[in-house]
């Protein structure tokens, strides 16, 4: 029996190779539509595990209060110069107030400021944060130590520095216990942060959080020597806003305790805030949506997948049409020496199997050079259009594409199954013929 | 499975049997009043057949004769079991076939029959060791020893050289041998050769007859279907056909 079917494979073989370019031709469709779905599936599966990863990175216990500037005009104090806006500090005296069971509440106040050490500047945000904040972002310590509370009760000049502003600004010293000049004061630097990756973008904006050009001073330092009051736009403009904490991160014990919490959250805020110059972000909720959107998404690629593989099902059965009449006479004389029908159909089946199911393999293989297609498109994109490159989101940029072995396996389990499907209605027309006609056809 | 390979004798062949059990386990084939009509939509109806009855003792050699459109291929092919009569019976080895399933059809040709074309009919992407060895494939047959019988085969009728030769390298004479060998490789019980020398000039006609008559002495039943007299009477006995009925039987 299994010898049989070797050489039902054998003759199969043996007969696409009869006509060689219309087989390739027929493989290279099955092939393509392979490729599609593996490549896709690795796209979106890269895409989807970086946007998990930054998510996560939030914290899944953790609900993120944070300052918005509320759209032009639909604040109270239009016209004047300084526009206050966002989460008060009474409103972080409430929340602890109010939700007994919160484990953490960790402010924090950032501010766009230059960053001087001598001759050298960086452009960078000034973080004002209490000890907490370094934990609560996963970031590490490179050198030095972090803000604690001692220097805020003492309102100390200390500053921690991001690795790639020390790098920028010292680039053969070393940086600990040196001076950093923010606007006209001094601070003095006690510690320096590892780079990380950026985390997922939140607050509507498109960017993730980018740690490695931040400046951590002591949230009480920050409030004694910079205020609440920021101007912004140019220099000598008298325009600026209020602000007196940027965010709070809330962490709660355990991951049920995360909703009810960003309920009260939300109720105890909507009373204060009528202008909505805050946003509750609850990495949870992002992480459920992200599911969601990677599951419709997957949807999505295996419908452009299946459309791809059901066209190349299509070429399987129109060649598989062509050979059964350029064969009919060979039917003919295979029933004459004593085929059944469920023999011809065989035949036929495993033949148009044997097209898509190396069309399969071919695709299989090429599947597997996601990733070095990929970054050579991108090397391609980045020399020719740099432009266009710079204003892509960094999720896609570095972009890693995830084979996923289910679509490996389920592409390839596809192509075999387009063979079945579509080479069955040829071989049963193979199989019905009278063999006295098909004897006689020429 | 029985070892007769062409030069093993038969022990006894008698002449046209009777009715009767015994008579009947020495005969090949018969068949009885069969007719065949075609229906060809209307009330237009061709009589193929209008009653044929005829038996073919073991060890026969008959040639069927006839003018053009007198139903020589039509009852060919119901010897075949290609096609079923529209009524009578066709006793092959002992059983009535005019009534089995497409199925059970090709399981017969597959085991009782052979067939020897007047285009020799071979599979185009097959060897010659392949060619004759595809009826065995139906049955299942795919061993070693079953490609030897088949190289035996080719060598018995002058191809050893050419065992993996493709019909397309080989002379119309040697593709009708392989065509020959493959009829052989079942041990049929009955060889139906339709004009097996329409398509080749006269002395490779005349090799394809004695390859046949050689055959024929080795007991194989042969019917076969030809338009020359001469071919003809290399057979045991003619049979002329008329308007799908037997004339006469010579
Ligand atoms: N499939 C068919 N449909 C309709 N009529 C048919 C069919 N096959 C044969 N016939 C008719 O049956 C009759 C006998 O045909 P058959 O082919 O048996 O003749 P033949 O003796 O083999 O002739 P030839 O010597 O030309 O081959 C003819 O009248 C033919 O037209
Ligand atoms: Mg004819």
């Amino acid at each position: 029996m299994l010898k049989k079917i070797l050489l039902t494979l054998r003759l199969g073989f043996f007969s696409l190779l009869l006509h060689k370019m219309r087989s390739s031709l027929a493989v290279l469709g099955i092939m393509i539509g392979v490729t599609a779905v593996i490549w896709l599936v690795a796209l979106g599966e890269g895409v989807s595990q970086e946007a998990q990863r930054q998510i996560k990175d939030l914290g899944a216990t953790n609900i993120i209060v944070k300052s918005v500037k509320p759209a032009a005009g639909s604040s109270a104090d239009e016209g004047a110069r300084f526009l206050p806006y966002g989460i008060l500090r009474e409103d972080y005296d409430r929340l602890l107030g109010n939700i007994p069971w919160i484990r953490q509440a960790v402010p924090m106040r950032e501010i766009s400021r230059e960053f001087r050490h001598r001759a050298r500047s960086h452009q960078g945000q000034l973080v004002g944060c209490t000890g907490e904040y370094l934990e609560l972002n996963q970031l590490s310590l490179w050198d030095g130590r972090f803000i604690n509370a001692d220097d805020q009760k003492l309102l100390a000049n200390y500053c921690v520095i991001a690795q790639s502003v020390a790098e920028q600004l010292f680039p053969t010293e070393n940086p600990i216990n040196q001076s950093l000049q923010i606007d006209s004061d001094f601070y003095q630097i006690i510690g320096i942060t590892a780079d990380r990756d950026p985390s997922a973008a939140i607050g509507g904006s498109l960017a993730g959080r980018d740690y490695n050009s931040d400046v951590y001073i002591p949230l009480e330092t920050l409030r004694a020597r910079i205020g609440d009051q920021v101007m912004t736009g140019r220099s000598n403009s008298m325009e600026g806003e209020i602000v007196e904490l940027s965010q709070i991160t809330i962490g709660v014990a355990n991951i049920e305790q995360v909703d009810h919490a960003a309920d009260i959250i939300r109720e105890l805020l909507s009373r204060n805030h009528p202008n909505e110059d805050y946003a509750v972000i609850v990495p949870k909720e992002l992480l459920r949506q992200a599911e969601n959107m990677r599951m419709m998404f997957n949807a999505l690629l295996i419908l452009i997948a299946g459309i791809s593989l059901l066209v190349g099902g299509i070429g399987i059965m129109n060649i598989m049409l062509a050979t059964v009449t350029e064969r009919t006479r060979e039917i003919g004389i295979r029933r004459a020496l004593g085929a059944t029908r469920a023999d011809i159909i065989q035949q036929f089946l495993v033949e148009s199997v044997v097209l898509t199911g190396i069309g399969g393999a071919l695709g299989v293989a090429v599947g597997f050079f996601c990733k070095p297609a990929t970054n050579s498109i991108r090397k391609f994109l980045n020399t020719f259009f740099p432009d266009s490159m710079a204003s892509v989101p960094a999720s896609i940029q570095n972009l890693e594409p995830q084979v996923a072995y289910w679509s490996v396996a389920v592409a390839f389990g596809i192509s075999v199954g387009v063979g079945l499907l579509f080479g069955l209605y040829p071989a049963r027309r193979a199989a019905m013929m009278d063999p006295i006609e098909a004897l006689r056809h020429e | 499975m029985s070892t007769s390979e062409p030069h093993a004798r038969f022990s006894s062949r008698l002449p046209s049997a009777e009715n009767g059990h015994d008579a009947r386990s020495r005969q090949a084939a018969r068949v009885v009043n069969l007719r065949k009509e075609y229906h060809l939509g209307g009330n237009n109806i061709v009589h193929a057949l209008r009653g044929v009855s005829l038996d073919f003792p073991e060890g026969d050699f008959v040639a069927i004769m006839g003018q053009s459109g007198s139903g020589k291929s039509t009852l060919l092919n119901l010897l075949g079991c290609l096609d079923r009569p529209t009524s009578g019976q066709y006793f092959l080895g002992g059983q009535d076939v005019s009534r089995l399933s497409d199925y059970e059809l090709s399981r017969v040709r597959g085991r009782l029959l052979g067939f020897i074309f007047q285009s020799y009919n071979l599979i185009p992407q097959l060897t010659v060791v392949e060619n004759i060895q595809a009826p065995l494939f139906y049955q299942g047959r795919v061993g070693g020893k079953e490609t030897e019988r088949c190289v035996r085969l080719a060598t018995m009728v002058g191809l050893r050289e050419r065992l993996d030769h493709r019909p397309f390298q080989l002379s119309g004479g040697q593709q009708q041998r392989v065509a020959i060998a493959r009829a052989l490789v079942n041990n049929p019980r009955v060889i139906l050769a339709d004009e097996p020398t329409g398509n080749l000039d006269s002395q490779t006609g005349e090799e394809i007859m004695r390859l046949l008559e050689a055959l024929n002495e080795s007991g194989r039943t042969i019917i076969m279907v030809t338009h020359e007299l001469d071919i003809a009477q290399r057979a045991k006995r003619v049979v002329v056909m008329r308007d799908g009925l037997l004339e006469a039987a010579h």
